[in-house]
């Protein structure tokens, strides 16, 4: 096969380009008539583009705003035209402390949750396959699934009655987790007293901590599945040679999952600059702003939603249309450095 | 452990223990949820309270009971769930059965379509600006109930979409032929065909879209202005935000703090119960969804 496709480039191309060029004459002939044909189908398959249309397009369009002045009392189409001049402001003016400072938080969360959130589900897939007890097993899956089905605003409700601060006036102790945590050595009793979710110090910890304990359980479903699906007698093989457990998982497992891994890292990686604002916004409060204040929940206080006053719009838009790149550009970037690698990308 | 060699034996070890911590350590906050509303005042505040309740009292739960707006909420959230689910899911069946079909004219760019809109969102600010022109519409056609924008507009997930079309192509064509040749029409091939043979596929994502409804939060906490329509998890993060601020009282039985947590546990008691029988699907859903354009 390779040979001919050598010997006789030309013809293998021209047989090609008339198969495709025949399809083409074809598709585009019958065009109208095969989607009369199939009316019923538009007609099923329209109410969901129409949702995406407007719900999901539409406000692409609204990021225009980024470009126009922030004058919000004409509608968006009566604005002028002020090109890059919010984008400026965000990075060099008024508003980039910040947004830098937001900009270095998203980073540093989303680094974090990639270093030490994406191997845990991996980890407990692994340690999930030890049990052959299918009773065990299955008891400790329905125990590790279940934060990820409690809504957020219970788990950072719970997160900051369990890590609350004591008070003299009422005579309460810190939080449960505050006196376990303080206990063993792991945080000085001066911090559990005055309240770990108030300290800039601690923001980052619990950020990543709670996000593992919410998702590092049903993350593993995948992997456990894909674990699973490798053939038992590669195992066979290898301890047959004498491969210790840690050899066995590094030539027979981690290849075997190793598309899995890499599907999911891309998402993730895609996925680093709009680091969960919808939970930072419940954790966080003016206290904590260094080290908490994300891009999105900084745009959030920028254009004054919660205020209900819309100041800046036009900025915020901006810092929304930069991260909206940034993600577009770093899904693409990983997928192809990744299909390039390995053969095994997204799309 | 017959016929494991010294690692492997140790690495079951670790990997038992392991897991055991870490689902005690996932359930933990929950038991001790329930023990805190159940907890005496003094008892919590001197940290009494570990693991099961002390000095018992049902005062919290009955307060919580009593109170209308926790009601209100709760009748909100059922709300938004129930019509929620149900607009997202008939609309994603549709359209993924439209898109599961290889004759379908166009298949690809409407797949890319939809499969855009998982690598790029237009943000925060844009998404906020179409909603507040989405309401004003709603208002001018008479739609004044903030709810209906919440179940209407928000909600479709292209993720899901996908996981529906990849179990719709997994339908055997010689069932589908077998039907056409009795006479079913597209829509009679969905709904006696298609839908029954992906039985676990469409659970599955009725799930995915009922819980996030029943558990959202901030586009809600956005949106909707007035507060008697507010769902059960926005006036759980308004009372949380409200007793923080309160002063000091002494005159209940119960700590405050022992309120959100028996709002807390009213909040999740639905979804511990439907939890057991619907996790199984979670785990053959989410390995459907291999996520290919």
């Amino acid at each position: 096969m390779a040979a001919t496709t050598q010997n006789k480039p030309g013809m293998v191309l021209d047989e090609a380009t008339l198969i495709r060029d025949d399809f083409e004459k074809h598709y585009w002939k019958n065009i109208g008539k095969r989607i009369l044909k199939d009316w019923r189908l538009y007609v099923m398959l329209v109410p969901l583009l129409l949702v995406f249309l407007f719900w999901r397009y539409m406000p692409m369009y609204e990021l225009i705003t980024a470009f126009k002045n922030s004058d919000t009392t004409v509608g968006v189409m009566e604005r002028d035209f002020v090109g890059f001049q919010h984008f400026y402001n965000l990075m060099f003016g008024d508003a980039s402390t910040g947004f830098w400072q937001a900009f270095r938080n998203t980073f540093v969360l989303s680094f974090y949750g990639l270093l030490f959130g994406f191997p845990m589900p991996i980890i407990i897939a692994l340690f999930f396959n030890e049990i052959r007890s299918n009773a065990l097993r299955s008891t400790l899956q329905v125990a590790v699934y279940l934060p990820k089905f409690v809504s957020l605003v219970v788990i950072t409700s719970l997160t900051s009655m369990l890590l609350s601060g004591g008070s003299t006036l009422t005579g309460a102790q810190p939080g449960i987790v505050a006196r376990a945590l303080m206990s063993i050595g792991m945080v000085p009793q001066a911090d559990a007293w005055v309240g770990m979710m108030s300290n800039p110090g601690y923001f980052r910890t619990i950020y990543q901590v709670t996000g593992i304990w919410e998702t590092a359980g049903y993350g593993s479903i995948v992997y456990f599945a894909a674990i699973i699906s490798i053939s038992p007698t590669s195992y066979e093989a290898a301890r047959i040679d004498g491969a210790t457990k840690m050899a066995q998982i590094k030539h027979v497992v981690l290849p075997g999952i190793l598309s899995t891994i890499t599907i999911m890292l891309i998402l993730e990686v895609g996925k680093l600059l709009t680091v969960g604002y919808e939970k930072v916004l419940l954790l966080y409060s003016t206290d904590v702003y260094s080290t908490a204040d994300v891009v999105s929940t900084y745009v959030f206080r920028l254009a004054g939603i919660e205020a209900g006053a819309e100041t800046n719009q036009s900025m915020g838009s901006a810092a929304d249309l930069m991260n909206a790149v940034v993600s577009m550009l770093l899904v693409v970037g990983a997928n192809t450095i990744s299909r390039k690698a390995s053969d095994t990308s997204l799309y | 452990m017959k016929g494991l060699s010294k690692s492997e034996a140790i690495f079951k070890v670790v990997a038992h223990t392991f897991l055991i911590i870490f689902a005690l350590m996932c359930l933990y906050p929950f038991v001790y949820a329930v023990s805190a509303a159940l907890s005496g005042r003094t008892a919590f505040y001197t940290g009494k309270v570990v693991l099961f309740p002390v000095d018992f009292q049902l005062d919290a739960f009955l307060t919580i009971v009593k109170t209308k707006r926790f009601w209100v909420s709760y009748a909100n959230t059922l709300f938004v769930t129930f019509y929620g689910t149900i607009w997202a899911l008939v609309l994603a069946i549709m359209g993924a059965y439209a898109l599961s079909k290889k004759r379908l004219v166009f298949r690809r760019a409407f797949n890319f379509y939809l499969v855009f809109t998982m690598w790029f969102s237009a943000g925060l600010i844009p998404q906020f600006l179409n909603y507040k022109a989405t309401q004003s519409i709603f208002e001018t056609v008479g739609i004044m109930d903030d709810k209906w924008l919440v179940v209407i507009a928000m909600g479709m997930a292209a993720y899901n979409v996908v996981l529906l079309r990849n179990a719709f192509e997994g339908v055997p064509s010689e069932i589908e032929e077998a039907a056409i040749v009795d006479g079913a029409k597209e829509f009679q091939l969905l709904t006696k065909v298609y839908v029954p043979m992906s039985k676990s596929a469409v659970a599955t994502v009725a799930l995915f879209f009922g819980i996030s409804r029943w558990n959202g939060y901030f586009w809600a906490r956005t949106m909707i202005r007035n507060r008697n329509e507010w769902p059960l998890q926005v006036y759980i993060r308004d009372q949380l935000e409200e007793i923080a601020a309160a002063e000091y009282e002494a005159t209940t039985t119960y700590a405050p703090n022992s309120l959100i947590y028996a709002m807390i546990v009213c909040a999740i008691i639905p979804i511990i119960i439907i939890y057991p029988y619907i996790q199984k699907y979670f785990a053959a859903g989410v390995n459907m969804g291999g996520v290919k354009e």
